[in-house]
């Protein structure tokens, strides 16, 4: 492996910009670690598609550009990697799911042309659970991923592909999508960093909805500082998306390089920690909770009493609307379609046979769950109800938020679980999420990254920080000094820990 | 068909009670919730993009003309405007509908609460409550091929149009109609026909009913006179003509008495209308219960109407018809009868522009209603589409009260501009028809017609002045109807040296 790709992209950026490698060469390493590590019986299954010859033309258009003199993006040249959740023109999106396999968007997804007008090769597609309903990867109907540092385990979900390649350098930054926590777990699982931004402050535009009013676009990196980077990439107000802000978040690499919290409250939420969390996962808190202090932070407990409710009103939301979001696919405009296999040829047997061939259980769950949640007779007692508890959740918030600058627990509760170990147990799966969800369902943003191993099985930890709508900055302020004096007491960043990957005979589809 | 009873023998016994859902598209450029051009007749699915086609990842976004044209006939219609509304997901699996669901509205539509005073055709006015006015969106159009019935049932294959999804609708929903009797059908069709009259004069929609821009499903049922409660309705869909609407409601209105009278219970359906046979057969059951699972639509933040806004669409809302129709009589000096005429020839457009191009009111009824009319039966076209201009018939009236041309001149100078010899004043021109004038030719005329007819000219001396009449139709003969009728008069009373 070269020492190339374990840069952070601001260093990459750095060297791009200072000629010491063109955007070719650093694009073309990602792509030989991809063909090193990501293949194979064994290997980290991130990219559902890679995305070779469109990376390195992007790359090769940049060095010629910068050879002109041209004045380009900070990250132009520097490589990404994109959920498949993201529709992208001229590469497959699949959704992790049969039912769009080998469909190609006829356009981009806002956050695409962002990239694009940045000028950032696009590395491919990372696997995810089927339409981003899960918590493990586990449920992509093209095999799971697996986390770098301990292979027999999942890399978290529903972006597990994101977080796996960017943990394994096979990206450096990557696009995730985030509903109850599906940026911000397998970052926490994969000792890497994950933003949920406020929700409207990315365009939701071509990424494929799961539940409309919790999804949210934000990036993976291995830094706060990176990924503070991207998202000012992505950010900002779209026409295409009604529920984007029109004044969106702002100053987020500057709050990242400012790094201060002298003087901030931060708030320890009762609620996310306890019964439940595993004792390494709860110790790494406590730690970093000892390292804000020392930097002059003033650390205070605060309760949200509605969170304990958070999970079940979560859980009537998001298949609720997913019912509703996925009932386009039917076979009938574009991707699978599959006939009765006997009896009337009617159109209503044809949807049916094709949704139940291309939806993989999950799914199928989830829709059972939603359409039932919203049917007459049962709307108020459950989706109602549901929406009544996401008020206080909201409520609990703007409390706690008028005490404290920013609000921190653990990220997920456990570290990475073996890969089948709760498959068919869903809701010790949607417990996973318990700590991310009450973000989404209050539109604020959150913010994970590495509190470092946890001692009874070393892996990694995670560590969540939440602000108040539209104060995505602050994240990325405290973030940052707690990655300095982390990074500090570990010696380094914390992949640097990782296990070495076995690399397969590096042969690469570029060539 | 269904068995029915006679229209009268049904009101005798039953107290029909209506109820209407009233789709109009609007003819906004572009489509309720995505960029892509609002066109009727355009190849299939050349005005379609990603968001009318339910792409994965696309979302709408709320045409602001849309909400414009909406709350504009909200404010038509005397509704109240919600200051804030809300969309919501209609679901139905469906494949003329991209997403599986219509973006629709539930709880909170945008207008609410209003009335419009029908007029039915003796004049009598009668009210009808609108429950509410919402916007949505059109759903794409299936074309169901081989098979008999071109229904979807036994067809081999069905295409769909993209074209006309998230074309954007407004549904306008009355309140239960009752105490219409008889007359139930006639004010279905003028209730429909007011509302097409409506947005067309609000300039929202092309208000074409034969292109489907308006739409009208009626509802029908039956009770008991002097029984509160309603009787099972049933839902005629899509009656697409004002005529239809009319023969629609008064077959329920048949059909409905002889299944009470059998004894048997009217099933809440959907019925489809037949316009060959001028008769309904049964749809889809439709129970108050169909789980449609309505919930708000989470891709689009709400419709807020600050009364600003409103109060700028209402001042720049036209003259409500019927409010115009009242004024042009009064202004015209019209009587009932006449007015009425104008109405039911559909001309009062064309009278008020030639009144306007400065005809009195008198000679525009005049001619629209008369000459033009009668030219335009005998060709089988509408007046308006006979090629007759309203400076034309300002022209005509100008030449004949200059003298310069009579009535029957003119009738053969509108030959000429009909046969494209150009303006009125050139057609006299070119044809030589202009009336004679000239005393000395007259006199002779006169003192000819005068030689025939002794007789009369003695009556006239004698004081019978009435008889004159006589002497200027001869004149009129030997000058072939060139001569001034007046003059002619003045000068034979001359002549026989009587006072007029």
């Amino acid at each position: 492996m070269t020492e190339l790709i374990k840069h952070s992209a601001a260093a990459l950026a750095a060297k791009l910009a200072a000629r010491e490698v063109s955007a070719v060469e650093l694009t073309q390493a990602h792509l030989d670690r991809i063909a090193a590590v990501d293949g194979g019986e064994r290997g980290i299954h991130a990219f559902l598609h890679v995305n070779t010859a469109e990376a390195l033309a992007v790359a090769a258009d940049v060095d010629e550009r910068r050879a002109r003199g041209e004045e380009l993006h900070e990250l132009a040249g520097v490589p990404i990697a994109v959920k498949d959740l993201i529709v992208t023109v001229g590469q497959p999106t699949t959704a992790g799911s049969k039912i769009l396999e080998g469909w190609h968007s006829p356009y981009d997804a806002t956050v695409v042309k962002k990239l694009r007008a940045a000028r950032m090769p696009i590395l491919g597609k990372t696997n995810l659970d089927e339409f981003a309903m899960g918590s493990s990867t586990e449920h992509s109907a093209y095999g799971p991923t697996r986390n770098p540092w301990d292979l027999d385990r999942i890399p978290g979900g529903s972006g597990g592909g994101s977080a796996a390649a960017v943990a394994s350098f096979e990206a450096p930054l990557a696009l995730g999508t985030d509903t109850g926590g599906s940026i911000r777990q397998p970052g926490a699982v994969t000792g890497t960093v994950g933003v949920k931004p406020t929700y409207g402050g990315v365009s939701r535009y071509g990424a494929i909805a799961m539940a409309s009013s919790l999804d949210q676009i934000g990036p993976v990196s291995r830094t706060v500082l990176d990924s503070a980077l991207l998202h000012e990439v992505i950010g900002g107000h779209d026409p295409f998306d009604s529920t984007s802000l029109t004044d969106p978040a702002t100053g987020l690499v500057a709050a990242a390089r400012l790094g201060n919290v002298k003087g901030m409250k931060i708030g320890v939420v009762k609620e996310l920690g306890g019964e439940g969390y595993q004792a390494g996962v709860e110790a790494r808190f406590a730690d970093s909770l000892e390292m804000l202090r020392s930097a002059g932070a003033e650390i205070v407990e605060v309760s949200c009493p509605n969170f304990d409710y958070a999970l079940g009103a979560y859980y009537l939301i998001m298949p609720s609307e997913a019912s509703s979001n996925l009932a386009k696919f039917d076979g009938v405009r574009y991707g699978l379609r599959v006939l009765p296999e006997d009896g009337p040829m009617t159109i209503e047997r044809v949807m049916g046979s094709t949704r139940a061939a291309g939806f993989g259980d999950e799914v199928k769950r989830r829709i059972i769950l939603g359409t039932y949640a919203l049917s007459a007779g049962y709307y108020d007692a459950y989706y109602g109800s549901a929406q009544k508890v996401r008020t206080l959740i909201q409520r609990d918030f703007d409390a706690a938020f008028a005490q404290v600058d920013v609000l921190i627990s653990p990220t997920a509760p456990t570290t990475a679980f073996k890969l089948g170990e709760k498959l068919d147990d869903p809701l010790a799966m949607y417990l996973n999420d318990v700590a991310t969800i009450p973000a989404n369902m209050a539109g604020v943003p959150g913010l994970s990254l590495p509190s470092g191993l946890a001692d009874e099985d070393g892996l990694p930890a995670g560590i969540q920080l939440l602000a108040p709508v539209r104060q995505d900055a602050r994240l990325y302020r405290v973030g940052a000094v707690l990655e300095t004096m982390l990074e500090q007491s570990w010696g380094g960043p914390i992949l640097a820990k990782a296990p070495a990957l076995a690399e397969l005979a590096k042969t690469t589809e570029a060539k | 068909m269904d068995a029915t009873l006679s229209f009268d023998e049904a009101l005798e016994k039953y107290d029909p009670v209506l109820g209407f859902e009233v789709h109009v598209e609007l003819n906004t450029k572009t489509k309720m919730f995505s960029s892509a051009p609002n066109v009727f007749g355009d190849e299939p699915n050349t005005n379609v993009n990603e968001v009318d086609l339910g792409m994965p990842g696309v979302l709408p976004t709320v045409n602001k003309k849309a909400v414009e044209s909406s709350i504009k006939i909200g404010l038509a219609l005397n509704c109240k405007i919600a200051e804030s509304c809300t969309f919501a997901r209609k679901h139905y699996f469906y494949p003329d509908t991209p997403k599986n669901f219509q973006t629709s509205q539930y709880e909170d539509p945008i207008a609410y609460d209003g009335y419009l005073d029908v007029e039915l055709s003796d004049g009598t006015i009668f009210r009808v409550e609108i429950e509410r006015a919402h916007m949505e969106e059109d759903a794409g159009k299936l074309t169901h091929m081989g098979g008999a019935t071109g229904r979807i049932q036994g067809a081999d294959f069905s295409l769909v149009d993209y074209n006309r999804a998230g074309v954007p609708l407004v549904e306008i929903v009355t309140k239960p109609i009752e105490g219409a009797g008889a007359r139930a059908p006639e004010l279905a069709k003028a209730y429909v026909a007011a509302v097409r009259e409506i947005v067309k004069n609000l300039g929202v929609s092309d208000a074409r009913m034969e292109r489907g821009n308006v739409r009208c499903d009626a509802n029908v049922s039956l009770r008991p006179y002097g029984r509160e409660t309603f009787g099972t309705r049933s839902e005629t869909k899509n009656v697409n003509s004002l005529r239809a609407v009319e023969h629609a409601v008064n077959y329920e209105i048949r059909r409905h008495a002889a299944v009470l009278d059998s004894g048997a219970a009217i099933v809440q359906e959907t019925r489809h209308w037949h316009e060959d046979t001028r008769s309904t057969t049964s749809g889809r059951p439709k129970s108050d219960a169909d789980d449609y699972r309505y919930f708000p639509e989470p891709d689009l933040v709400p419709v807020v109407a600050t009364p600003e806004w409103v109060e700028s669409l209402r001042a720049e809302l036209p003259e409500p018809p019927a409010e115009r129709r009242k004024r042009l009589q009064k202004d015209w000096g019209y009587s009932d009868l006449e007015f009425r005429d104008v109405v039911n020839a559909g001309l009062m457009d064309e009278i008020g522009d030639t009144v306007a191009a400065g005809a009195s009111a008198a000679a525009a009824r005049k001619w629209w209603m008369g000459e033009i009319a009668r030219r335009a039966k005998l060709a089988d076209v509408d007046p308006a589409a006979l090629g007759v201009t309203p400076a034309v018939v300002v022209e005509l009236e100008s030449l004949i009260a200059s003298g310069k041309i009579n009535d029957k001149l003119a009738r053969e100078v509108l030959d000429g501009v009909l046969a494209g010899e150009g303006t009125p004043t050139e057609v006299v021109d070119k044809r030589g028809l202009a009336v004679v004038s000239d005393d000395g030719a007259l006199q002779a005329a006169i003192d000819q017609a005068l030689a025939t007819q002794p007789g009369v000219a003695e009556k006239i001396r004698g004081g019978k002045i009435q008889a004159v009449g006589a002497i200027v139709g001869g004149v009129m003969k030997v000058t072939k109807g060139q001569a001034d009728a007046g003059r002619v008069r003045e000068l034979i009373l001359k002549t026989l040296g009587v006072d007029g």
